[in-house]
């Protein structure tokens, strides 16, 4: 049972969805990105998104975009991703890295699953890459009991969600809108859908992400999905109002997806 | 190699090209794979874009036999393929001219573009206009600065330009932000990209749209001179003007194909934008291929003249036909291509864009080499693709070679900075 496993199935026990937190790695700095990473986890998130500072994040929105620009701009590097994992991991929280392709294919997948693996990750998030064009990157995780996550969007057929489903372990990610990353003040009834799809497909839990920044959303989404994806808000929070910051909205999120009513 | 068994199905050329995006854009790229392949064997599409070419665009381009030019080419015989006298001044419009076709077949009635040097950006508004698409450019802020000539007739031919202000400010971010529209808006919307790269089955689909290039270029030269050419000679950044000519000659292996990249300050200090001569395979912009990184897989910063070329990644076609050596490549220094245009321009009297002057260049330099190499100049054929004009250059141009005072940089500056205030 991998990391993600036994987080889902602690949160089915306590008959809630998990709330997972994105911050890259490095933002602002590579000390007070670990610190808010372990505020979060102090504040009831279940597993935190170390993000992979990249040049050209084509996912993001500009809050994202931003960190991501200042984290390389601080010399951020692989290592310091690594070493992000390794604190995160040793709280006893999974902490799953949100990559992009190129420098993952630069340090040579196999090699980088090693170091995953060897800093106590659970696994990737690869917003850029699709099961097709990763045969090499799902053998490597299979043999490092890494969880290779891939997305599914609104506009994923119902035969491509199904490959994801069978790809996928620890969960699938769902985005909840089509778009790039950043707080929506609407989310409209497509993450619903989008989960009933994939529910449709596969046994795994369903994430949804993309757009969720208040309480209010957690609640709302964590009613259908078996987790809460946040990045954007808390970047912007961490941005704005520091470390304090972080902690507040992570507790407020962590009460949103406990009040939830679920099915 | 054989030409035409690349791509394979999936979208790559060997370990090349590929789909390398978010899953929110899987969809669409199959249905365009879908409408590209039904469109090539379909004779009213072809009647449709042939009509256009012809009646629109102005081709075929003519074959120019460039005299003058050849004595800087060591003897060699310079053939120039014209498409700096396609409609919107490069060869372009070629590729947008089918893609807006299968637009409007695909029911979609916005279009997004990037465009570096502008060229791509002008042909895409361009065709807009005459298909009544909605159209949005994303530039880089420093390309709207060094191509303003072209933001302006973006502008007048009906399209938004937005500057692009992330990032390098070239190009590669103005790629970044109109993959980001197109993730948004792909329900709608199509993404006309300008060049070989991207996911499939842009490489494939815009090479085969530029291919005219080449079949027109093949059966010119075959008529004028009687056998195929030594070489073919084009400039790389994304590769389409290489790819569109170079494809049609693939399986004639006495023809050598020549790729000039652009060498900025020279290969050699590492400022530079040459992938396929200083670069690693990578991935960027949804493709596997010769890519400027750093250890980390972080893109380089890029430098050259020219905003065309000014860019980290290539189309993955070329990254196999270097691994082939089926074709070379090698990276041309600003200055080098700045000297190759003002020799174009007095010998022959065409002012050719910044981008094509870096293959004028490589081409002078491969007929020396074979001439040094005990090749008679008089045997020797070389076809240069004479990809764009200059007008959108002159500026740049004119402060190059100093045809124009410090008080005229200065004033040009000032009428700048007050465009930009402008809302």
């Amino acid at each position: 049972m991998s990391r993600l496993d036994e987080l889902f199935a602690r949160c089915r026990a306590e008959g809630r969805a998990a709330l997972i937190g994105y911050l890259p790695a490095g933002f602002p700095s590579y000390d007070l990105a670990v610190e808010a990473m372990l505020a979060m986890v102090e504040e009831g998130v279940d597993a935190v998104e170390v993000g992979m500072p990249y040049t050209d994040p084509l996912m993001e929105g500009p809050v994202i975009q931003a960190a991501h620009e200042r984290a390389l701009a601080n010399g951020t590097r692989q290592a310091d991703v690594l070493r992000t994992v390794e604190a995160v991991a040793a709280t006893g929280a999974p902490a799953v890295v949100m990559g992009y392709w190129n420098p993952v294919h630069r340090y040579g997948f196999r090699r980088w699953a090693q170091a995953l693996k060897d800093a106590g990750g659970a696994g990737a998030i690869t917003p850029d890459l699709i099961p097709e064009e990763a045969p090499e990157w799902l053998e490597a995780c299979r043999d490092l009991d890494l969880d290779p996550v891939f997305l599914v969007a609104p506009s994923s057929t119902d035969e491509r969600i199904a490959v994801v489903g069978r790809t996928n372990r620890g969960f699938v990610y769902a985005a909840a809108v089509m778009g790039v990353t950043g707080a929506r003040a609407e989310l409209g009834d497509g993450a619903r859908i989008l989960v009933e799809r994939v529910r449709a497909q596969t046994d795994l839990p369903v994430g949804v992400g993309i757009g969720v920044s208040t309480g209010a959303q957690a609640t709302e989404i964590a009613g259908f999905a078996d987790a809460v994806v946040v990045g954007s808000a808390l970047v912007s929070a961490l941005q704005e109002r520091g470390v304090d910051g972080v902690r507040r909205l992570s507790a407020e999120l962590a009460e949103g997806v406990r009040a939830a009513v679920r099915p | 190699m054989t030409a035409h068994l690349y791509p394979d199905a999936s979208g790559h050329f060997g370990e090349y090209g590929g789909r390398f995006v978010p899953e929110a854009l899987v969809a669409a790229l199959d249905e365009l794979t879908a409408a590209h392949l039904a469109a090539k064997t379909d004779p009213v599409f072809l009647a449709e874009l042939d009509r256009l070419l012809t009646t629109y665009a102005g081709r075929p381009t003519p074959l120019t036999d460039a005299r003058r030019l050849s004595e800087h080419a060591g003897g060699a015989r310079i053939l120039l393929k014209r498409e700096d006298l396609a409609h919107t001044g490069s060869h372009k419009i070629n590729n947008v001219l089918g893609q807006a076709l299968l637009t409007q077949q695909m029911g979609k009635r916005r279009v997004i573009a990037e465009t570096g040097a502008g060229q791509h950006g002008v042909a895409t508004a361009t065709a807009c206009a005459l298909f009544g698409f909605d159209c949005t450019v994303y530039m880089g802020e420093e390309d709207t600065r060094r191509q303003a000539l072209n933001v302006a007739r973006m502008k007048l031919l009906g399209a938004e330009v937005v500057p692009v202000s992330s990032g390098t400010r070239t190009l590669k971010d103005a790629t970044n932000e109109a993959m980001r529209d197109w993730v948004t808006n792909v329900e709608t919307t199509h993404y006309v990209i300008g060049s070989v790269v991207g996911p499939h089955p842009f490489p494939m689909m815009v090479r085969d749209f530029q291919r005219i290039i080449g079949v027109e270029a093949r059966r010119q030269v075959l008529e004028l001179v009687g056998r195929l050419p030594d070489a073919v000679v084009a400039c790389v950044g994304g590769g389409s003007n290489a790819m569109g000519i170079f494809h049609p000659f693939v399986d004639d292996l006495e023809v050598a194909l020549v790729g000039c990249e652009a060498g900025g300050d020279g290969v050699e200090t590492g400022r530079h934008a040459a992938p396929l001569t200083a670069g690693q395979p990578g991935v960027l912009h949804g493709a596997r291929s010769y890519l400027m990184q750093d250890d980390d897989g972080q893109t380089s910063d890029t430098t050259s003249i020219s905003a065309g070329l000014d860019y980290p990644g290539v189309g993955p076609e070329h990254s196999l036909l270097r691994d082939l050596g089926r074709a070379t490549y090698s990276g041309v220094p600003d200055a080098w291509a700045m000297q190759a245009l003002e020799k174009l321009a007095k010998s022959e009297g065409i002012l050719c864009a910044i981008e094509t002057a870096h293959a004028f260049a490589g081409a002078c330099d491969w007929g020396r080499a074979q001439v040094a190499a005990g090749r008679d100049a008089h045997d020797l054929v070389i076809v240069v693709n004479t990809s764009g004009r200059g007008d959108k250059d002159v500026d740049t141009a004119a402060r190059w070679f100093g045809l124009v005072t410090g008080e005229q940089v200065a004033e040009s500056e000032l009428v700048r900075a007050h465009e930009g205030e402008q809302p």
